[in-house]
């Protein structure tokens, strides 16, 4: 935050949202990072994603009850992947957070919140399918965008294609 | 073979009543049939694949299959410059390719935190609201086609077509333009553009009527849309549904009005939801009915922008876009209202590279989609193409 420029309104109301949860959840989640694109915090205990996911929609003052994007991000220098997911409350308060979790690179997990918002469930797939995180107590991880049989998970960057796919050439 | 014969007799209950009527249940016990319907078929929009498991004519499940038209979208845009990214975003929504290009240089502007010309402003929401009247065009044409209704498609392209031309004649595409780049615009347009659309707004109008006596007044068309594939508001948004989908479910939310970029807080519009009289809120004629009123408003909107418009005197397109585009370090979720929805782009700049370190494409479509599973459960058949027709999927952005 530049020195002398003044809070956006819907920067102020992120950060009240923020400190409900963190009055909550105290250690489980990380300091808030105020920047004026994309406010965010990180959930440092990864296992209770979903009790703060469910804590986010359903607590009266923050009724996050709309995810509006979940990415998968790779972090290659910190050796983990995780997931970016943007949060609002459509219609009731208007306020938006965003919401880091990250997982070990190889054989990582991360909680499945595809029953806290139905949204969750195709962009999970996906995350799986890019990334190759799982996600556990998801109903249905396969793979959504790439074919079953497809080898490797082609957003890592350091993703090498595959020679063939049944008997065809793949890199050109 | 005896055997089989009770056990299907005990699967018919005929019940007859005292006045004599015979009322044949529907539980049935028929044998479990799994239709694949797609990726060739001509009423999912696409290559998306319906794998339908029916009970007689009812759906018991349908699951959507994805991927077909999958092209590394993401890949591809951590390869090449935040400029060259924005014909590839032409070629997520085909139909609404302007939109698509505005959501990204939103999103990239906010990044980068510049001003953009107020000229530019209001040449990008004419073009933006000129390519949603194109697309939901095709959307209620090919609806039209879906329900068995083909005159109506024959007149939306007739119309769509005249956008196209003018759309054509600002940016030298017709339908992946690659005309507003991050900071401003490709080109200025055309000296007598403005005098044209303004001509157009004045053919379009009345026609937009007729379009609603041949299809939204039809009463075949009517009976097969009217409470069909019912979304309860609450449920609609769990799923993160937005655009047409969610107002047709009675939302009033709009980004253009709820969360305003651009120039949009100046100019006038409604925000058009189902009043719950000539449709069941939520069902698949509201969707259809929010689309052909959201013409009528990006009408509106076009109108109000022809006459606020600053000259070009002195003008210059691209005066505002960075010699070289390297946001600072940090992240942004930028957005825009698509004639399908939320279109979001969230971008993550590490500070040095001239290219995005990732660059997610939150499509409107794929969200919508992912409520099909939920939505088609006891639906007949017939019904499932309504509903698909009513998502109104492009699969360019569903697949990426």
């Amino acid at each position: 935050m530049e020195e002398g420029k003044q809070m956006s309104q819907s920067l102020k109301n992120s950060v009240t949202a923020y400190s409900i949860i963190k009055e909550h959840f105290g250690s489980a989640i990380s300091e808030f990072d105020p920047n004026e694109t994309m406010p965010f915090f990180e959930v440092l205990d990864v296992s209770r994603w979903t009790e703060i996911a469910l804590f986010m929609r359903d607590n009266s003052k923050l009724q996050f009850n709309y995810l509006a994007c979940l990415s998968g991000v790779d972090y290659p220098a910190e050796d983990k992947v995780g997931i970016v997911c943007n949060c609002e409350s459509l219609g009731v308060f208007n306020h938006k957070l965003a919401v880091k979790i990250k997982c070990s690179r190889q054989g990582g997990s991360l909680p499945s919140v595809a029953y806290v918002w139905h949204t969750a469930n195709w962009h999970e797939r996906e995350a799986f399918d890019m990334y190759g995180m799982t996600f556990t107590g998801h109903p249905d991880l396969t793979r959504i965008l790439c074919p079953d049989d497809w080898v490797g998970h082609p957003l890592l960057k350091d993703y090498k294609v595959q020679e063939t796919y049944h008997g065809i050439k793949v890199p050109y | 073979m005896q055997e089989l014969d009770t056990a299907r007799q005990a699967s018919v209950r005929v019940n007859r009543k005292s006045d004599n009527r015979v009322v044949i249940e529907k539980d049935l016990m028929t044998e479990q049939m799994v239709l694949a319907m797609g990726p060739q078929h001509p009423s999912t929009h696409g290559v998306l694949k319906l794998e339908c498991f029916t009970d007689g004519e009812v759906i018991t499940e349908a699951i959507p299959c994805l991927g077909y038209l999958h092209r590394c979208f993401e890949k591809t845009c951590e390869r090449v410059d935040y400029p060259a990214v924005v014909p590839y975003t032409d070629r997520l929504d085909y139909l609404a390719a302007m939109n698509s290009e505005f959501a990204y240089a939103i999103a990239v502007e906010k990044l980068l935190d510049i001003e953009i010309p107020r000229r530019v402003e209001f040449i990008r929401v004419i073009v933006a609201e000129l390519n949603r009247i194109a697309s939901h065009l095709v959307a209620i044409g090919t609806y039209g086609i879906d329900l068995g209704a083909f005159t109506p498609f024959l007149f939306c392209f007739r119309d769509r077509e005249i956008i196209l031309g003018l759309l054509e004649w600002a940016s030298g595409a017709r339908m992946l333009y690659n005309y507003i780049w991050i900071g401003g615009l490709a080109y200025d347009v055309p000296s007598d553009f403005l005098k044209r659309v303004k001509e157009f707004v004045a053919y379009f109008r009345p026609k937009a009527v007729e379009l609603c006596n041949l299809l939204t007044e039809n009463e075949i068309f009517v009976k097969r849309t009217w409470g069909i594939g019912i979304m309860p508001a609450d449920v609609a948004i769990n799923y993160g549904w937005s655009g047409p989908m969610l107002r047709g479910s009675g939302v009033q939310w709009d980004l253009r009005r709820n969360d305003p970029y651009s120039i949009y807080p100046e100019l006038d519009f409604k925000v058009p939801v189902p009043d719950g009289k000539s449709s069941v809120v939520g069902d698949c004629l509201s969707r259809h009915l929010v689309r052909a009123y959201e013409m009528d408003e990006s009408l509106k909107i076009i109108e109000q922008c022809l006459d606020k418009i600053p000259s070009s005197e002195g003008f210059n397109s691209r005066s505002a876009i960075p010699k070289r585009i390297r946001p600072k370090a940090g992240e942004v979720y930028g957005r825009a209202e698509n004639p399908r929805g939320e279109l979001g782009f969230y971008i993550e700049s590490d500070g040095k590279s001239t290219k995005p370190i990732r660059c997610k494409a939150r499509s409107s479509c794929f969200v919508n989609l992912s409520a099909m599973k939920d939505m088609s459960k006891g639906q007949l058949i017939p019904d499932l193409v309504a509903i698909i027709g009513s998502i109104d999927i492009v699969l360019g952005e569903v697949d990426r």
